[in-house]
């Protein structure tokens, strides 16, 4: 790597002797990106940007937070209510959990898709799924901070899932409640480990940058770039071009905060919490509903809780399972219809768990588990060995430059 | 629509009394509320005699405990009047110099006191049902003020067959179809001040919008700064999106 | 690794200054947003409505014997009732202006000649001076001595001697009835 030329002297002063501006420079502006990338490519950008506004939100509204069970929902509705702003900060981290989740599945399935967990960007791909991981555990600590009906019996019920490990199930459980249900010691240090780990998630963010911009990004056509005709530098073409989404998520997701800002709420959270009575339908944050669906699908409790933990781990395994060469789904034909058909039985979990465990729900949600592991661990294997894709355009630019001849 | 009604009920009673599937079944009386809308804001008399109604008939076994006496003067009560009606009721204060606990008036700052000294109070003094506390029910039940109004002028006989409970009232919408709440709203309940007709509907209208007030006083602010951030990020998202063409017109 | 570079797009002059324009319309816009965006963070931590509402206090005046004072919150704060003795009262009103840090006269720090109050957080590092209880140090001066630097006040709560720069500060108060005051 070599140092850019810094014409002001404080900036090459400073950068003598401690190469901040250069790695910046490098990062974030003269970056070679793949030119094709399409406005799927947007997401991890904006999901960085829903982090921001995360911590950002969330450290003013810890300061007017009261962390015990006598006074936490009080405290919650006196930021409502009294603190400046209050309301906004509040709807903001509220809705912006939702949203930063839908950037991170979006992020997600546009890496299904193009492939893009495939070598040399394993690691790149598992410190992705470790976000997310750290995303789960925050938002579902940050849910129990309110302490409403659906905070303290989300806790429980969550809590409980421990409780199926096998001999020192019950041990970890109490261990996890520092008493013998979820209590105030169960809120205190839940709402340490939900200011920490935002921290963490951060931190793995970092990683996961590095990570690509040592691998460097996948594009739509999956073959990697051939030459600099092939890029274009980061800054200002990907600035420009993610400042455009950032305008666009904003209109979205201020629509929200605004005008429907308990859309992604459930009015049981409105109830402060009463530990002697449950509410007679509770559901998880909608991020989690496929999980939970599948949790419900296996009538066993362990075998419920490994299937539920086994759907996120098996991605990790995702790189080696897919044995196909070509990365990009433009060009697998029968993949294609498998990647949409997958998608859709994701929707379908989403959509069962936010229902009750009865009738014809249970079999629907036992059907749409059993396809999301045979799509992984039986689908993917044998595709790459029996479908026949498409021919590879030769670079990047040759499909542009055949058009133009 | 009453037959799906009854139907669910049954359905709910057969299940055990799954509350959520019988307010899920149940028809919600949708009404056009004045603060609906990108537009929408309070009717600020119409909260006046709204908070009428709470006061006089709901307070009686309702709390308000999140709204404080001071946020009154927002709906148009005089500095005064939400003077006295915090000096209504009295609430634990202490120690004093002799450090004993004593009992003072409510003051501007102190929030809504509520009717019992606590649920169990409550409870003693209400056949042991607890009244719940007002200050989020818009919000803390699916359909919102819909449901509010609709429990409100939901009460009926009970169908033949309808086993009722002890001290138990038919309600059309509420989980379970049998609440502890006697029906309360009937014409000219209250006589208002500002001559308004004192209809049942009116009446139920009127506590709604005010309990939805209690639930969300921040509704105008947020709608209006809504509206002015709306307005500003399309012209942002423009700009973006004119520069980025202009950026990548070169890009092939 | 290589440093892949790529020439920078040629445009026509014109195309140039239009996207010079945009680039200043769209930047001045962004930051206007961002600044305008700040502003709810920063207020949020401004005293909030219940706070203030918390901002007067009553306080009764008729068991505090001449000689006596007692402190009260008010914003959270020490208010310093002192029931002034005749003397005190002659020393406040004697002090020469000249001998002053701050030249008031003590007419001007009480409604009432017997009654002084006063926030009593001493104007130089925030710290409560001594003075109020018979047994503390009231300094040179006869009125409050602050532990922690060493300022003297005298019975006017009027900076005399140390560290610190300005008189103790008189909030503002009314008298409800001859025995009972509004802090606030």
């Amino acid at each position: 790597m070599s140092a850019p030329a810094f014409n002001n002297k404080i900036i090459k002063w400073i950068d003598e002797r401690i190469p901040l501006f250069t790695v910046l420079e490098h990062s974030t502006s003269s970056y070679p990106t793949p030119k094709n990338l399409n406005y799927w490519w947007n997401f991890g950008s904006l999901a960085l940007f829903a982090l921001v506004i995360m911590i950002m939100t969330g450290i003013v509204l810890a300061m007017n937070y009261t962390g015990h069970t006598s006074m936490a929902f009080d405290s919650v509705e006196r930021i409502m209510r009294d603190v400046n702003y209050g309301w906004l900060l509040r709807y903001l981290h509220m809705n912006g959990a939702s949203f930063f989740f839908i950037c991170v599945y979006v992020h997600i399935f546009r890496g299904l898709y193009y492939g893009s967990y495939k070598a040399p960007r394993e690691i790149l791909w598992w410190l992705g799924l470790l976000i997310y991981l750290a995303m789960m555990a925050t938002a579902f600590m940050g849910y129990v901070l309110p302490w409403g009906q659906m905070s303290f019996w989300g806790a429980t019920v969550i809590t409980n899932l421990f409780s199926a490990v096998p001999v020192v199930g019950n041990f970890i459980v109490t261990w996890l409640w520092g008493g013998f249900a979820v209590d105030n010691p169960t809120l205190n240090r839940f709402f340490s480990l939900h200011y920490l780990l935002p921290f963490v998630i951060f931190a793995l963010v970092f990683l996961h940058l590095v990570a690509l911009h040592t691998s460097k990004s996948s594009n739509p056509l999956g073959i990697e770039p051939k030459g600099p005709q092939d890029t274009i530098p980061f800054h200002p073409y990907y600035t420009i071009k993610d400042l455009y989404g950032v305008g666009v998520f904003l209109l979205v997701f201020m629509g929200f905060v605004f005008y429907a800002p308990n859309f992604f709420g459930e009015p049981d959270n409105y109830i402060p919490a009463n530990p002697m009575v449950t509410p007679p339908h509770i559901v998880p944050e909608w991020y989690y509903l496929p999980f939970y669906a599948i949790l419900r699908a296996i009538p066993d409790k362990l075998g419920g809780v490994i299937a539920m933990f086994g759907a996120i781990l098996v991605l990790f395994a995702l790189p080696w399972l897919d044995s196909s060469k070509v990365k990009s789904g433009r060009f697998r034909p029968v993949f294609k219809w498998f990647f949409w058909l997958f998608l859709a039985d994701c929707f379908l979990l989403g959509w069962i768990g936010g229902k009750p465990a009865e009738g014809n729900y249970i079999p629907i949600g036992q059907a749409a588990t059993f396809w999301y592991f045979f799509h992984l661990l039986v689908v993917l294997p044998l595709l790459g060995r029996l479908e026949k894709p498409l021919a590879l355009p030769a670079s990047i630019s040759a499909p542009v430059l055949k058009e133009k001849a | 629509m009453l037959r799906s009604v009854i139907t669910s009920a049954a359905l709910a009673l057969a299940l055990g009394a799954s509350p959520a599937l019988a307010s899920g079944g149940a028809h919600l009386d949708k009404q056009a509320w004045s603060w609906d809308g990108v537009f929408g804001s309070y009717d600020k008399a119409q909260l006046k005699r709204g908070y009428q109604v709470f006061h006089d008939v709901c307070s009686n076994c309702h709390g308000l405990k999140l709204v404080a006496y001071r946020n009154l003067k927002e709906i148009g009560l005089s500095e005064e009047e939400a003077k006295a009606v915090a000096a209504e009721r009295e609430t634990k204060d202490g120690p004093n110099d002799e450090g004993d606990m004593f009992n003072r008036p409510g003051k501007l700052s102190d929030r809504y006191i509520s009717p019992f000294a606590n649920d169990q109070a409550a409870r003693v003094a209400n056949n042991g049902a607890l009244p719940p506390d007002l200050s989020l029910m818009t919000k803390a039940r699916v359909g919102g003020p819909d449901y509010v109004y609709s429990l409100l002028m939901g009460f009926a006989d009970a169908p033949e067959g309808f086993k009722l409970g002890d001290g138990m009232n038919y309600n059309k919408v509420f989980p379970g179809n049998q609440i502890a709440m006697a029906p309360q709203i009937s014409d000219d309940l209250v006589t208002y001040a500002d001559g308004t007709k004192a209809t049942a509907d009116q009446l139920t209208k009127d506590v709604v919008s005010f309990l939805n007030w209690a639930a969300e006083p921040e509704l105008e602010v947020r709608k209006s700064m809504g509206l002015k951030t709306m307005i500003f990020l399309l012209v942002l998202t423009a700009l973006f999106y004119a520069l980025k063409r202009k950026i990548w017109k070169d890009v092939h | 690794m290589a440093h892949s570079t790529t020439a920078a797009p040629s445009g026509s002059s014109q195309g140039e200054s239009r996207r010079d324009f945009l680039l200043i319309a769209t930047s001045a816009v962004g930051a206007v947003g961002t600044a305008l965006a700040v502003w709810p963070f920063v207020h949020s931590m401004n005293p909030a409505a219940d706070t203030l509402a918390l901002s007067t206090t009553e306080v009764d005046l008729s068991k505090v014997a001449e000689g006596m004072a007692i402190t009260v919150t008010w914003q959270g704060k020490p208010v310093f009732v002192r029931h002034r003795t005749a003397d005190e009262i002659k020393m406040a009103e004697e002090a020469p202006l000249s001998d002053l840090r701050e030249p008031t006269p003590d007419k001007d720090r009480v409604q009432k000649p017997e009654w002084l109050i006063l926030v009593g957080i001493c104007t130089h590092l925030g710290c409560i001076p001594m003075g109020q209880k018979a047994s503390d140090p009231r300094g040179d001066f006869g009125g409050w001595f602050c532990p922690c630097h060493g300022s003297h006040y005298d019975t006017s709560g009027r900076i005399r001697k140390g560290p610190a720069p300005l008189n103790l500060v008189v909030p503002k108060y009314t008298f409800l009835t001859d025995s009972q005051i509004r802090i606030g």
